[in-house]
């Protein structure tokens, strides 16, 4: 369904290196940009293309750029987020493995319509392997007259550095990037005031994910327009989603925006069906930190409509039944997978990466994960099960950065959705004590999740 | 009163040895401070961190991290408090081979737990351990972003996907063999930065 966009050249043999990626069309976009388009033309065809943060947060690119102070003599700066630590997501990393070009040829663009000097790429410091693939392709660009002072013979200079990270899944989080960036421990800043005004150095700065940068280089080769063109209503273009988890086939996927999920996990081009003929119990679609629905839930709205790929259509229903798209880290459960015992490991996680600025993250983090470890190990009581609802309840939206959030919606949608798995771990401690397995396992109860409207696909 | 005592953590004793870059390797490092505007040398500290951890020990000392404060002209402290922050600085001393196991979520869908057990099994440590010969370490970390080839572990950050036992083991001979021939467990920083 639909054509790549940003993988389109994916297969050709060499595609890494300079000579191959030009040859094959590449760094066309910037002759283009730079030779025949004012900065702002290009952010207006990135406005045009609906372009949205593939980061996370989905806020769309041309809106983000427009804020920038244009008005401040600073230095302005476009730091890419190359951090990629959310639980379930590895599109950026495969993004960078195979097309690193495309990356930097994103970054000349972008960073000419931002009226950018300096460009930092940072990348987790686990990517060790792919700075070194990341520098090689810059040291290219500047040989061939595409970084570096007065690019392709016109009053635009551009440096591009890659920095890594050392180790910090809260660095992700854009303002403890910057910090992290200016030599810091990664506690995310108070905002206002925005990036946009004081970022990097107090200078006003762009944050952008790997992926949203990378698209701009096909949005200028094709027009904004037609970019607005694919994909479905307020969701353009196509989105890489990182499959993982029970199913036959594991990888990174462009899709087109609209895709029926039920499609992205039984399509033989793409997920492939649950592994070992298993049954589909359910799905976190959008990297760890967003709500997980049951099966019926996670294929048909609570209406009753097909569930589509697209920010809208996830989450659709809101908390209560819907999700979100989020950074496209799709995590699928078959029956055997235990709701409790991966909330708890998620938990556990969260409390880890919590950066300890504020209480209700940095203790409540620690709270849930230990009540969620004595209900997962035989030792729960009934009353934990709102005790964590409270808990998660009273970090949400009561700290500095979204982490504290990001940390609450997993307990809490468990809960929503499964309430009836962690109640039988609190009943048969016996049982859970000796085995890590789904309740489906245990052979007792129905585990048709609390939502159901019936699980048919079972 | 012993404030000596309270104060001094036993990760923090100056032990007053003199380190330094090879001059190779110093030669990289004030190229990679001059990437930052002028007075912004500090923004180097994490590359810097992640060289020193790796040329002069495989662990920052309290002396490492004093020269890597003097190199960039800042204080000590700042340098203490980030490399206590993140988690692939060690204070301690480690094993020459650090084994990294992802325990996240997708990666225990795939049976990081198994690999876990069986590398305590044969390496008869726990996390946060290392080997009495001083070649492994263990160490449990999170989401390494490679969930879709789990389960996955890291050794000197370098990826080992789609790990079962039988894998691990003769991952764990090589490296045995390496230790023998004192060859690293993969590439370096500094050669990444060109
Ligand atoms: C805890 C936390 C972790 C995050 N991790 C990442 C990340 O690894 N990569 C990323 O691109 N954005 C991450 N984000 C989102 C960034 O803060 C920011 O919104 C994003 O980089 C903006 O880029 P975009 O508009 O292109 O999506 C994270 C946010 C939070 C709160
Ligand atoms: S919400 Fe958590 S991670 Fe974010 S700033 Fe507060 S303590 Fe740090
Ligand atoms: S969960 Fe192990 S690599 Fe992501």
């Amino acid at each position: 369904m639909g054509g790549k966009i940003l993988l389109a050249s994916i297969d050709i043999p060499g595609i890494r290196e300079f000579g191959v990626y030009r040859a094959s069309g590449g760094y066309a976009a910037v002759e283009q940009a730079l030779r025949g388009m004012t900065p702002a033309q290009v952010g207006n065809e990135v406005t045009k293309s609906g372009l949205r943060g593939r980061g996370g947060a989905g806020f769309p690119t041309g809106l983000k750029w427009s804020f920038l102070d244009r008005k401040s003599d600073k230095p302005r700066y476009l730091v890419c987020n190359a951090d990629e630590s959310e639980p379930g997501t590895f599109k950026d990393r495969y993004l960078m493995h195979h097309l690193p070009h495309l990356l930097i040829e994103g970054l000349i663009i972008s960073s000419y319509a931002l009226g950018v000097k300096t460009c930092y790429i940072y990348i987790r410091g686990e990517f060790k392997y792919l700075v070194g693939i990341l520098e090689t392709a810059i040291r290219e660009a500047n040989k061939n007259g595409f970084l570096g002072e007065r690019i392709l013979g016109t009053d635009f200079s551009l440096n591009i550095y890659v920095h890594p990270g050392a180790g910090a899944y809260i660095c992700g989080e854009e303002t403890a990037l910057l910090e992290s960036l200016e030599g810091k421990r990664g506690n995310p800043r108070i905002k206002p005031p925005f990036p946009a005004f004081k970022g990097l150095y107090g200078c006003p700065t762009v944050v952008n994910n790997v992926e949203t940068l990378a698209t701009v280089a096909p949005i200028i080769r094709m027009g904004g327009e037609a970019y607005a063109k694919i994909g479905r209503g307020k969701s353009t273009g196509t989105k890489l989603i990182s499959a993982c988890g029970n199913i036959n086939n594991p990888g990174v996927y462009e899709i087109e925006m609209g895709l029926p999920v039920e499609d992205f996990i039984y399509a033989p081009e793409y997920c492939g069906g649950i592994a070992n003929d298993k049954y589909l119990k359910a799905v976190i679609p959008g990297g760890s930190s967003v709500p997980i629905l049951p099966a019926d839930l996670m294929l048909n709205t609570a209406r009753g409509e097909k569930r589509l790929m697209t920010y809208e259509s996830l989450a659709d229903g809101e908390f209560a039944t819907g999700t979100m798209l989020g950074s496209g880290g799709f995590i699928v459960f078959d029956e055997d997978a235990c709701i409790v015992r991966n909330t708890w490991n998620l938990a556990h996680f969260y409390r880890h990466e919590s950066c300890g600025q504020c209480s209700p993250c940095r203790e409540g983090t620690g709270w849930m994960e230990r009540v969620l470890y004595r209900i997962e190990h035989g030792a729960g009581k009934m009353s934990d099960i709102d005790l964590l609802v409270r808990v998660a309840k009273n970090i949400e939206g009561n700290t500095i950065c979204p982490l504290g959030d990001a940390a609450a919606w997993p307990v809490a949608s468990a809960i929503r959705h499964f309430r009836r798995e962690f109640e039988y771990h609190v009943k048969h401690p016996e049982v859970v004590k000796n085995t890590s397995h789904g309740a489906l396992n245990y052979e007792v109860e129905s585990m048709i999740p609390d939502s159901g409207t019936g699980v048919n696909y079972w | 009163m012993q404030n000596d005592n309270i104060i001094q953590h036993p990760q923090f004793i100056r032990e007053g040895k003199q380190v330094a870059f090879a001059p190779g390797t110093l030669k990289k490092v004030h190229e990679l401070i001059l990437r930052y505007p002028e007075g912004q040398q500090k923004s180097a500290l994490l590359p810097l961190l992640h060289i020193a951890q790796e040329e002069l020990g495989g662990h920052l000392s309290v002396d490492i991290m004093d020269y890597v404060a003097s190199l960039l002209g800042i204080q000590p402290v700042e340098v203490y408090e980030v490399a206590t922050f993140y988690s692939m600085f060690y204070l301690d001393n480690m094993g020459k081979y650090v084994i990294e196991v992802c325990r996240t979520g997708p990666c225990a869908l795939a049976g990081s737990e198994q690999i876990l057990a069986h590398l305590r099994d044969v390496l008869e440590i726990k996390p946060g351990e290392t080997t009495p010969d001083g070649i492994f370490s263990l160490r449990e970390v999170e989401c390494l972003g490679s969930c879709g080839t789990a389960p996955v572990m890291q050794v000197n950050t370098e990826y080992y996907e789609k790990l079962t036992p039988g894998k691990v083991d003769r991952l764990l001979e090589d490296l045995r063999e390496y230790a023998n021939k004192n060859k690293p467990g993969g590439s370096t920083w500094v050669e990444k930065f060109c």
